[in-house]
């Protein structure tokens, strides 16, 4: 094999938020291995305390991001040959988070972002109702077929300056969902929503410079959904809806 | 801190300097053809109700799209929240208003 007995340097972060510090580590170089892979090796063979997160390994939970050479990645699915820098890879918790220790970050405020932009479904028929049919190719449907793939990585809220410099902001993964239930038809929240994404913090405090959407690993394009939404709650204002 | 009412008012008032901002484009450029003078701008701007009406509507515009802006870059630069964030905005307005007018009374009104 052409990596024989090669290794690769790996800078990581230990410790939580009042003390972080990056460690060096040596970890034999593999193909096609992925920074997850990396951080695993190390676990199981140098440090059995080193905490993180993962789960699928296949880029579906969401649960892997990290910080990788400076920019925010699902790490399940991010080749360590493709973000090497030199013969070096620096792996850090997620920006915008607490740390809770190492690599964990404490992802509550993310999650409760969701719930305060009201990101659930309001059901508006009851069982005994037929089931509502909808044509892929409504407009609206679309609209939220182009959102509904998040995997709530949190990648996005990490890449994002807005999130870094308000703390009421709800950031684009929150808003992105929201999004998709403004356009979905069978949903009966539409302005109670919308009311609760142009509070403080709301989207009109986005300044569309595209970080989420850039590092989105799901191709998502939260700055869109967040524009879609700052044209909806303007209109339902001058509108006197909300 | 920026509510919506005051994301409307930004980019409504964005809305009404674009034309206007091409328009004094335009001028400036037609107007320097064969060199600039005061005395032609004055010639064409003293005592003119159309070009106080466009600039006089133009600072209105820019003195309320400026604070909205400038307020945002305090709120999340420096920390500023609430009445004291409130007080900023207004006399940022009233500053700029201040200013504004007076340059338009200059050219249209002296
Ligand atoms: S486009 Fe908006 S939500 Fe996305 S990173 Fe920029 S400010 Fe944040
Ligand atoms: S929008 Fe993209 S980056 Fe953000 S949480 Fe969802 S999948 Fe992750
Ligand atoms: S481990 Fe599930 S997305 Fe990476």
């Amino acid at each position: 094999m052409a990596n024989k007995g090669k290794t690769i340097k790996v800078l990581l972060s230990r410790g939580d938020n009042s003390n972080s510090a990056l460690k060096e580590y040596e970890v034999p170089a593999k193909e096609s291995q992925t920074v997850l892979d990396v951080v695993t090796w190390i676990q199981r063979n140098l440090e059995p305390d080193l905490s993180y997160r993962f789960a699928c390994r296949v880029g579906m939970c969401g649960s892997c991001a990290m910080t990788v050479n400076g920019k925010p990645r699902w790490t399940c699915r991010t080749h360590v040959s493709k973000v090497m820098d030199g013969d070096t890879i620096t792996i850090e918790p997620l920006r915008n988070m607490p740390i809770i220790k190492d690599l964990a970050c404490d992802l509550n405020e993310f999650f409760e972002k969701w719930t305060k932009a009201k990101g659930h479904f309001v059901p508006t028929k009851t069982r005994d109702d037929s089931v509502q049919i909808i044509s892929p190719k409504e407009k609206s449907r679309r609209e939220a077929n182009a959102g509904i793939e998040c995997i709530n990585c949190g990648v996005c809220y990490a890449s994002c300056d807005v999130v870094e410099n308000d703390a009421s902001y709800l950031g684009p993964a929150a808003l992105n969902r929201a999004w998709t239930l403004v356009n979905d038809v069978r949903d009966g929240g539409r302005i109670e929503r919308l009311k609760a994404v142009t509070g403080d913090g709301g989207c009109q405090s986005c300044h569309s410079q595209q970080g989420c959407t850039t590092y989105c690993p799901n191709t998502l394009n939260p700055t869109r959904s967040i524009a879609g939404l700052k044209k909806a709650a303007a209109i339902a204002t001058l509108k006197g809806e909300m | 801190m920026l509510s919506i009412k005051l994301y409307i008012a930004q980019r409504l008032t964005a809305m009404l300097m674009a034309p206007l901002v091409l328009l004094h484009l335009g001028v400036m450029i037609y107007a320097i053809q064969g060199g600039l003078s005061s005395g032609e701008i004055l010639g064409r701007t003293q005592g003119s109700f159309f070009w106080g009406l466009i600039y006089g509507l133009f600072v209105v515009a820019l003195s309320i799209h400026a604070a909205i802006g400038l307020r945002v870059v305090i709120y999340e630069w420096l920390g500023v929240t609430g009445a004291r964030l409130n007080w900023i905005t207004t006399a940022i307005v009233i500053l700029l208003l201040g200013l504004g007018s007076k340059a338009v009374y200059a050219v249209v009104m002296s």
